[in-house]
């Protein structure tokens, strides 16, 4: 048996605000997605003032102006810079870390499980806090599912005191049969449908399902929730970040763009980013597809989706590749006359690049990969996009709306607190 | 033995695809100096010993000019140690971020000024430590 924990950190990203605005204490708070958008993080009282995750911030601005709220642009720079504090904050409590998210990471505890795990995880929380300020609740089980679930219900009832273990086959059981299916890890709206319709409403009636009627509902995905939530792991912590299958650079506007130029210079602004992405990470991609669209949310104003998947032959990580291609999608599916918000560049099909098929006819690479190198040096030594080339444009007037972000007190150095003397 | 012949064969079974391997081999003398070199000195890393629970701060004002701490400085602060009295130390007071020696006085701890003309300030329940002050970056010109 597994002894598996994981870690979550409470409303991260207002967390990370009140780090180091002691402004935000104590009063709402809620962090707005790119474009300042919509809800994405909310403090305890703001959801008490009941704020949702997603709401759209300029819909509820009434109500957020009435009762106080703050409103922050989110600051992903800090946020990323806090996770890498939290990690390391928690490592010497774990044999093995796997991150699962911005916030939250599973715990390998095997190699301490004969130790009081709760007194273990509460060392570990208070570790993170001393090093970070950011609070945290633990979930420990004998699966992820279950580590995951004994979080959730950790964060909900106050009885557990920030540290939710479901190794005890009565406590589980007691939590399990209080859960909502819904809520279950890996239960979509669709399957929690399905479920419901059987008159399953409970985690501990998921627990209970026949394998073959879990099989009958059409999903493994299902069938593996039976077995952990069971206590038998269908998963260990996987150590090595899985192969990504694709990634995204996609962002909103902040002021609508019109013309095919400017669309242009923000494609190629994200082809490059890509390219960088792909390059950190050891890749090359095979497939890249370019979208740009219209508001879906103003129904009066014309509306246009454009896209074009481009294949990219051979696989490359080459940034003027990339916006080579991505150049190529946009002038495809251009449609002059529409203001649109929102853009976005799409890798598929990647592989790490020493796997890469060769071609012949390739080109000269070898002077390419030092270009791009040389670029991400330049770009990472002066901050982002000082080497461009010469399509991605200088003008911005297309970048993000974002009024309220805080400075990135912890990675650059005009920008550190002040404390008064 | 039977005597050979020749068949059609489609051409989807013809193998063409041929996996091209490329190597490359490093020539010339390697670096005399290879085996003895050591990193450029990593003043940073000896100044945050614990990074990921240090925090870089830029000081405003001058109650700590005696402790050689100078309006602009630039000071880490460590979330890692525990501050004791005599520390130099990051607190909260009232919400409001300042920086002063840590005293105990009696059984009280204080928040004491090395200025003329500042109040020392009672640890109380406004008062939060919020690190201690492990190290000091100062340049006097570019």
């Amino acid at each position: 048996m597994s002894t598996i924990a994981l870690i979550d950190c409470n409303n991260f990203y207002v967390s990370c605000e009140r780090a180091f605005d002691a402004a935000l204490v104590g009063v709402p708070v809620v962090v707005a997605s790119n474009n300042d958008g919509c809800a994405i993080a909310r403090s305890n009282e703001a959801k008490a003032l009941g704020v949702k995750m997603g709401d759209p911030i300029h819909l509820i601005r009434d109500r957020l102006d009435k009762h106080g709220v703050v409103v922050r642009s989110s600051n992903y720079t800090l946020y990323g810079d806090m996770q890498r504090r939290v990690v390391a904050a928690v490592e010497q409590f774990a044999s093995e870390v796997e991150i699962y998210s911005i916030d939250e990471s599973f715990l390998d505890l095997e190699p301490f499980k004969d130790r009081d795990l709760v007194v273990h995880a509460n060392a570990m929380r208070a570790q993170v806090q001393r090093w970070t300020t950011i609070p945290t609740c633990v979930g420990i089980g004998p699966t992820k599912t279950l580590a995951k679930l004994g979080n959730a219900a950790a964060k909900k009832n106050p009885l557990f005191d920030g540290v939710g273990d479901l190794r005890d086959a009565a406590v589980r059981a007691w939590v399990l049969d209080r859960f909502p299916a819904g809520d279950v890890w890996g239960v979509g709206r669709a399957t929690a449908a399905k479920l419901a319709a059987l008159g399953i409403v409970t985690a501990g009636q998921i627990r209970d399902m026949q394998v073959k009627q879990a099989r009958a509902l059409g999903t493994v995905v299902l069938e593996r929730l039976v077995a952990e939530l069971q206590g038998v792991p269908a998963s260990a912590v996987e150590m090595i970040e899985p192969q990504r299958k694709g990634m995204a650079v996609t962002r909103s506007f902040g002021t609508p763009v019109r013309d095919l130029d400017a669309l242009m210079g923000a494609v190629a602004q994200y082809a490059m980013r890509a390219g960088e992405k792909l390059r950190s990470h050891g890749l090359v991609a095979g497939q890249l597809t370019v979208f740009f669209h219209t508001n879906r949310f103003k129904k009066d104003a014309g509306q246009y989706q454009g896209m074009r998947r481009i294949a990219l032959h051979p696989m490359t990580a080459d940034s003027l590749e990339l916006l080579a291609a991505a150049r190529r999608g946009v002038e495809g599916a251009w449609r002059d006359g529409y203001a649109y918000t929102k853009a976005g560049i799409m890798l598929d099909d990647l592989v790490a690049s020493e796997l890469r098929p060769r071609t012949l006819f390739e080109g000269d690479s070898d002077r390419r990969e030092r270009l791009m190198s040389a670029m991400d040096e330049v770009n990472a030594r002066f901050g982002r996009f000082t080497a461009v080339p010469a399509a991605q444009g200088f003008k911005r007037d297309w970048r993000m709306r974002a009024e309220n972000r805080s400075p990135a007190w912890t990675t650059r150095i005009d920008e550190v607190p002040v404390v008064r003397a | 033995m039977p005597p050979l012949r020749l068949h059609d064969v489609p051409f989807e079974m013809v193998p063409h695809q041929a996996q091209l391997l490329l190597y490359s081999t490093p020539a010339g003398f390697p670096s005399p100096a290879q085996d003895d070199m050591d990193e450029p000195i990593d003043l940073a890393g000896w100044l945050i010993e614990h990074p990921a629970a240090s925090y870089l701060m830029r000081v405003s004002g001058h109650s700590m000019t005696a402790a050689g701490i100078v309006d602009g400085d630039m000071v880490v602060v460590s979330r890692a140690v525990e501050a004791r009295p005599g520390d130099i130390v990051v607190a909260l007071v009232h919400g409001d971020r300042t920086m002063k020696r840590l005293r105990r006085s009696g059984d009280r701890l204080w928040l004491v000024p090395e200025a003329e003309g500042y109040e020392r300030i009672i640890v109380d329940e406004h008062v939060e430590i919020w690190g201690v002050v492990v190290a000091l970056a100062r340049r006097y010109r570019t």
